[in-house]
């Protein structure tokens, strides 16, 4: 288990290593060649965070002269390896940094779960250490030229998120995508998040709904599952004058295609969730098309 | 109603005890007080984020308080405290008594009672945007500091993961153990991958596993009566068997549960023709026999 992570010293000593500008500078040097960053972001947990992250990717890299990155910083729980369909790869090193995994030519994606030895590991580590395994993500992978650097959080809104703004303070990050599910437990946690967005200055790119509506494989009635008893991330987005970026229903087949780390995008290309996801993802490529890296747009730290 | 307790000062009162308070030291320092009426404690673990332990850990609550139990919850996610809600207490001050915090009782007979961060917040929309040791520090407080008084169940609600609040809640609960654990998945092998590293959490940290419960286990179209394993199926029992733990059942996806949990009704009482009603049952009922018993 990990050591004892609670002492106030130890505390204030690795913050204020661990956020020397030197590392942060280190990390705006590295990321030069990453043309677009996109923070997956939700606070509720289970919502598809990784899947549609995981398809993000998928989606742009079917462009074959895309360049695209999958960065998965969920510690604890990393998802991408199984849903990549790259479970049991390694990471090598290289003279010029930790190589990541590549699933094709144009795909390359970094998770610790690749740095498990066993699908039962358990990554018990608190806040410092979890830290620590972002920056060499951020600092140490070697991307090479990628046009789009997707980054897959955890829940919350804790170590984890505040590294990867902190440490991606002096890059330049397009934005934020918050996925979220109808119901009102989960838009809770979405707007918290929003006001962690806020309250750090990330760019919100929009809302994602997941999971809006399940239509009946054999009679093809439609059911909500999890109903939006407060108006779901329509509601919420007019409220808080946010772009709703698009809806995808619930359809078994994507847990299918994710179980078998393949991508629903080519399983079920004409599924209305797949369309779905397409619109959401062209929705992205226009934001960051958009709003192109400037010097003056930095996020303050 | 603004909470007695503004968040900034409960996170920056010290740990309990010395700064050193971790670790194989906590049973020195820490007083039997506030946690000595407690019969049983059940921590609700996963792994992974969104499989329902909030909605279990409610649900086993009013299912053993429908046996005749006194429940308390302890809702230690900290950045996404869905609890409140649930139980229709949002929004509820913490009042202080001679022995610590009271806990908010959520019921007229007073045999419920809950403790989440949700409280503390002024602005439910307020993110709790804090790193480990702030979280530690709050948790160990939730354990000491609360009078939760006589109950026969303390449920722990947990959020995903195997990190800091995971750590600091078995350290802060040790000293009154033995501890139960439930683990809840879904049936899909992306969840299934990632609670195996919460079992593995769990054989770690020496707590007991009390079984496996399958959450969001297929849906039953109400239309036309036909089931769809939408989240995929069969992963809950494999994970039990392969980690040699109980499999306490599988729970359906009732929308009816999501809508009446959301709007903070008695789901139990309210829908027994439900088809989650019977498995939540029957796993309070292994709980109610498997659950250990206080070694005086």
């Amino acid at each position: 288990m990990g050591g004892a992570g609670g002492l106030s010293d130890s505390d204030r000593q690795w913050s204020e290593e661990a956020f020397s500008r030197r590392t942060i500078e280190e990390i705006k040097e590295k990321l030069k060649t990453v043309k677009h960053k996109i923070l997956v972001l939700s606070g509720k947990g289970g919502v598809g965070k990784s899947t549609f992250s995981a398809h993000l990717a998928h989606g742009l890299a079917e462009d074959e002269n895309t360049q695209v990155a999958l960065l998965d910083i969920d510690i604890c729980g990393p998802s991408i390896p199984k849903m990549m369909g790259l479970e049991g790869e390694q990471v090598h090193q290289s003279g010029s940094g930790w190589s990541p995994v590549f699933l094709e030519d144009n795909l390359g994606v970094m998770s610790v779960g690749f740095l498990l030895s066993s699908p039962d590991d358990a990554v018990i580590w608190r806040g410092p250490k979890k830290n620590g395994m972002i920056k060499q993500f951020l600092r140490d992978v070697d991307w090479g030229e990628v046009d789009y650097l997707i980054v897959d959080t955890p829940p919350g809104t804790s170590d984890e998120h505040l590294s990867a703004v902190q440490y991606l303070s002096a890059a330049h990050v397009d934005g934020a995508v918050i996925i979220t599910t109808p119901q009102e437990v989960s838009l809770q946690d979405v707007r918290k998040e929003i006001s962690f967005c806020h309250k750090v200055k990330l760019p919100i790119i929009g809302v994602v709904e997941n999971m809006s509506v399940f239509v009946c494989p054999k009679c093809k009635k439609e059911s909500q599952i999890f109903p939006p008893t407060t108006g779901g991330a329509e509601v919420l987005c007019q409220d808080l004058k946010i772009p709703l970026l698009g809806k995808v229903p619930l359809d078994p087949h994507i847990g299918k295609s994710c179980d078998k780390g393949q991508s629903f995008l080519i399983d079920a290309p004409d599924s209305p969730a797949a369309l779905a996801y397409r619109g959401i993802i062209q929705k992205i490529q226009e934001f960051c098309g958009l709003h192109q890296p400037k010097e003056e747009h930095l996020i303050s730290s | 109603m603004s909470a007695c307790f503004p968040l900034e000062s409960a996170g920056s009162q010290p740990p309990l005890g010395s700064s050193t308070t971790c670790g194989p030291r906590v049973s020195e320092l820490t007083e039997a007080g506030n946690l000595a009426g407690v019969q049983h404690i059940i921590l609700v673990l996963s792994g992974k984020g969104g499989v329902g332990k909030s909605t279990i850990s409610t649900e086993l609550a009013l299912a053993l308080r429908h046996a005749g139990k006194k429940v308390g919850i302890l809702d230690v996610d900290l950045c996404g405290p869905s609890i409140p809600r649930m139980l229709r207490a949002q929004g509820r001050a913490v009042h202080q008594c001679d022995g610590g915090w009271v806990p908010v009782y959520v019921d007229q007979e007073q045999s419920i009672c809950l403790m989440s961060v949700g409280f503390l917040l002024e602005n439910p929309d307020e993110a709790v945007v804090w790193r480990g040791p702030k979280k530690n520090a709050l948790i160990k407080q939730f354990v000491s500091d609360v009078a939760w008084g006589q109950l026969d169940y303390l449920v722990v609600d947990t959020p995903p993961g195997t990190s800091d609040e995971h750590m600091a809640t078995v350290d802060a609960l040790r000293p009154y153990g033995p501890l139960g654990a439930l683990v809840v998945t879904t049936p899909q092998a992306v969840s299934v991958g990632d609670v195996r590293r919460e079992l593995t959490f769990c054989r770690k940290t020496g707590l007991r596993v009390l079984g496996v419960v399958e959450n969001m286990s297929g849906f039953v179209c109400p239309h036309c009566a036909e089931c769809t394993s939408i989240f995929s199926r069969g992963g809950g029992e494999e994970l039990a068997s392969h980690a040699g733990v109980p499999f306490l059942g599988s729970v359906p996806l009732d929308p009816e549960l999501t809508k009446s949990l959301e709007e903070g009704r008695d789901f139990i009482r309210e829908f027994p023709e439900s088809p989650a009603f019977p498995a939540l049952l029957s796993i309070a009922q292994k709980v109610l026999i498997e659950a250990p018993a206080r070694v005086p």
